[in-house]
């Protein structure tokens, strides 16, 4: 399994292993959450304005209210990885869906769907999900729906185009000859070969996704009851001169995990691309 | 520069390769791609380099130009002298001065060497700049002048024309006038008509030789076809797996091949003769075409009008159980149309066929009325499996999807396999495990799983070597013989159409332009196309009874 030549070609990208490393470490946290922070990160359990590793048991200090700086990445972790992942799943049905119907069936569909498609594309995407939490309350079902209406757009153009040259090939006529069903043609046939882009693409809207709900907590839409990294970075903004941590800690927090989602969709990318096996040609 | 030394003595060879090996990354199924290669081009002359693909004959041109993709392939031994230098000892400077100017370059696929949004004048016109300026009018001067050399119609005109205006052919022109515009001593052909036509191919080769007699440019010409090694070639180096097995002159190599290989690969031509004659009694008749008619329309935009072409016009034929009909046809006659409109990949727009004595609905229900006893083989062995579905699942859809049980599917997969000449276990690999050969062999499984009435062969083996394409023909006639198959097989080259075929149509822009027994149509062709498309067919010198055309 670790031998295939898919893991070859991840292997021999290092910035893709890194992050690799990177995001293994954010979901351990986010799993083990409760095991490794004591503290509930909404509790005032010490003095506020306690700067890092002044106090014990308090790595990361204390915030404005004294709650727990660690604590707050740790559950912050879960939430932005949930959203993430949740999101991106939900995106790639909508979009898997009509990519794959548009594109497989072409025609006046084909012109219907995209024109849907586009009404989404011309709206900016930051300023609908704003509009969608705001109108439904703010919590993490609602986060999770707005931010996969904004992202589903691009997939369904990626897969359409996947699906518009795929079809044409002759294995796919050779299965209309044989007289299989549509959808047995686009699940079994056409779909696995499009999957490699689409896998891709998955974990760069990972990536958009965690910045987009911590975008939304920064503004304060996000779920009042889940510590998220974004609203740490919120809170921390108007005391940002006095006490640089309580920002700058979730900040880092952020940066480092779409980083390491980006190498590891660069790392996909490359593993995926059974060209690049080292070959003259 | 030195043209003119090179012509004051004419025994110095243009190009001397001695010793030359190549290696080949690891995990490679060799670990050269070429061997201890010793060949040297005089002016003036041909050398063809012929081989299968993958004998790396592609290798030793891209070698001269220096075009090996570094450092996963890299000379390794030997020197390519040219012009008193070791092409391997030049720096890349040094290279990019030669190429172009001093070596030619012709590539395979003329329909992706052309930039599709630079103007032909322009393209050209990259070479005088990248060997310093030359005023934009002589520039131009030039240019029409090296158009209208290379026999294209209306220089003035193409010029400033875009390459999507241009046919194959047209473009395989616009490449040689680049590659000769400056004159070079040695012009590398790679495969230079391998994506053309029969008859294209046959303007191109006298092309090439008309502009070598009259520069004496030196000519390294790479190929995998002896019929066109025996049109142009002056000598001729035979290669197999990275060595030469064998090289000589023309005469000597063609005539009488020394090494098992080459003989092997001469026998392997197909050479339109062989014919078996089927039994014309009580026969079934299994498909009647009849006023068949197909139109592609192109709709047209907010300011230009549609364009319609017709692919197929008044299409009549009939075939029996057992029988064998070639389509015949340059790219662009419409063969490969009529075979879609035959399968129900394509609709038709007006005309009946008639299968097993039923009319087959137009349309969507045109497949459900065939109940897959209509199949078809694909030209590209490449695209035509799923890479993602096991060769077993491959060949065993088809019957589940018709409603037959999945182990008498599987089993039934196996059989074929073998019948096909692959064992059994190639049921659990994936198609990039198997050569373009094998692959075809597959294809032509999954179809026979259908157990069809009617096969449909759409240029099955274009694309195969010619050794390979001849056991793949054989493999066609073995399961047509056993299933009493009947099969329309589409291809553009006239000697498998001969041999593969009890009867012939020649296809002319969508008209049947001849029609009858294949003996008849090939020894006595009544139109003039027919005749045009048989005198272009590359062949052997003394082949069997035709004489060696030297165009």
């Amino acid at each position: 399994m670790m031998n295939s030549p898919f893991w070859r070609r991840f292997r021999r990208n290092k910035g893709a292993v890194a992050g690799m490393a990177v995001l293994l470490i954010v979901a351990a946290v986010a799993l083990l959450g409760p095991w490794l922070a004591t503290n509930d990160p909404w509790a005032m359990v010490e003095q506020p304005f306690v700067r890092p590793w002044a106090e014990p048991g308090f790595l990361l200090g204390t915030d404005t209210l004294g709650r727990d700086i660690l604590s707050g990445l740790v559950y912050g972790a879960r939430v932005s990885l949930l959203i993430g992942v949740v999101s991106t799943l939900v995106a790639l049905l909508i979009g898997v869906t009509l990519g794959a119907v548009a594109g497989y069936f072409g025609g006046w569909i084909d012109a219907a769907l995209m024109r849907f498609t586009e009404l989404f594309q011309a709206v900016p995407s930051f300023a609908l999900a704003i509009v969608l939490v705001a109108i439904f309350e703010p919590s993490i079902k609602s986060i999770v729906v707005a931010i996969a209406i904004v992202s589903w757009p691009p997939v369904a153009r990626l897969v359409r185009s996947e699906f518009l040259t795929l079809r044409q090939r002759d294995f796919v006529q050779a299965a209309l000859l044989a007289g299989q069903s549509t959808p047995r043609i686009i699940l079994t046939q056409i779909l696995p070969n499009a999957m490699s882009p689409i896998i891709v693409m998955a974990s760069l809207m990972v990536a958009t996704a965690i910045l987009l709900e911590s975008s939304l907590s920064f503004l304060g839409l996000g779920d009042p009851n889940q510590m998220s990294w974004g609203y740490m970075v919120g809170a921390a903004r108007t005391v940002l001169r006095q006490a640089w941590w309580m920002a700058l800690f979730p900040g880092l927090a952020i940066v480092l995990t779409v980083l390491a989602l980006n190498l590891v969709g660069e790392g996909l990318s490359d593993g995926l691309n059974t060209r690049l096996d080292g070959r003259g040609k | 520069m030195n043209a003119t030394v090179t012509s004051m003595k004419p025994l110095q060879p243009v190009l001397d390769i001695a010793g030359l090996s190549i290696s080949l990354p690891a995990g490679a199924d060799r670990a050269l791609a070429v061997e201890g290669a010793t060949l040297s081009v005089m002016p003036g002359q041909t050398l063809c380099v012929v081989g299968e693909s993958g004998s790396g004959k592609s290798m030793i041109a891209n070698a001269v130009m220096g075009l090996l993709p570094r450092p996963h392939v890299a000379p390794v031994a030997g020197r390519i002298l040219f012009d008193g230098h070791d092409l391997l000892q030049l720096t890349e400077p040094q290279m990019r001065e030669l190429r172009g100017r001093r070596i030619g370059m012709v590539f395979q696929e003329p329909m992706t060497a052309l930039n599709p949004v630079m103007r032909i004048g322009e393209q050209i016109g990259e070479v005088f700049d990248a060997h310093g300026s030359v005023p934009a009018a002589e520039k131009r001067r030039r240019i029409l002048a090296a158009l209208a050399d290379v026999g294209l119609p209306d220089p003035e005109l193409l010029i400033d024309a875009y390459p999507f205006r241009l046919s194959g052919g047209q473009r395989q022109r616009v490449m040689i006038a680049c590659a000769l515009v400056l004159e070079p001593v040695l012009l590398i052909a790679d495969e230079p008509t391998t994506a053309l036509d029969v008859t294209t191919q046959a303007q191109i080769l006298k092309l090439i030789r008309e502009l070598q007699q009259r520069r004496g440019t030196a000519v390294l010409f790479i190929t995998h076809d002896f019929g066109v090694v025996s049109e142009i070639a002056d000598h001729v180096v035979v290669m197999q797996t990275g060595h030469m097995v064998e090289s000589g002159t023309a005469a000597q190599v063609l005539g009488a091949p020394q090494h098992p290989y080459t003989r092997k690969l001469i026998a392997a031509i197909p050479d339109g003769q062989a014919q078996m004659t089927v039994p014309h009694d009580d026969l079934t008749r299994v498909l009647q075409v009849q006023d068949l008619c197909k139109t592609y329309r192109s709709s047209g935009g907010l300011f230009k009008r549609g364009r319609a072409v017709q692919a197929a016009k008044d299409i009549n034929f009939e075939l029996h159980r057992g029988e064998t009909l070639g389509l015949v046809g340059e790219s662009g006659s419409g063969k490969s149309s009529v075979g879609r409109c035959l399968v129900g990949l394509a609709p038709f727009d007006s005309g009946r066929i008639i299968f097993q004595g039923r009319t087959l609905a137009q349309g969507k229900n045109f497949r459900r009325g065939a109940a897959g006893k209509i199949q078809m083989v694909f030209q590209d062995p490449y695209a035509s499996l799923n890479p993602r579905h096991r060769v077993g699942a491959a060949i065993a859809g088809g019957p589940i999807a018709q409603g037959v049980g999945k182990a008498e599917a599987m089993a039934r997969a196996m059989e074929l396999l073998k019948l096909v000449g692959l064992g059994a276990d190639a049921a659990q690999r994936y198609p990039h495990e198997f050569s373009g050969g094998q692959r075809q062999r597959i294809g032509i499984a999954r179809a026979l799983a259908m157990q069809p009435e009617l096969l449909v062969a759409d240029e099955p083996v274009s694309a195969l070597d010619v050794s390979v394409q001849a056991q793949v023909l054989e493999l066609f006639a073995q399961v047509r013989a056993q299933f009493q198959l009947a099969m329309v097989f589409i291809t553009h080259d006239l000697r498998v159409a001969g041999q593969m075929c009890d009867r012939i149509a020649v296809m002319q822009r969508g008209e049947v332009v001849e029609y009858g027994e294949t003996q008849k149509v090939l020894n006595d062709p009544q139109h003039a196309y027919t005749r045009k498309l048989i005198d272009a067919v590359p062949r052997l010198a003394g082949q069997a009874g035709t004489e060696a055309k030297v165009a």
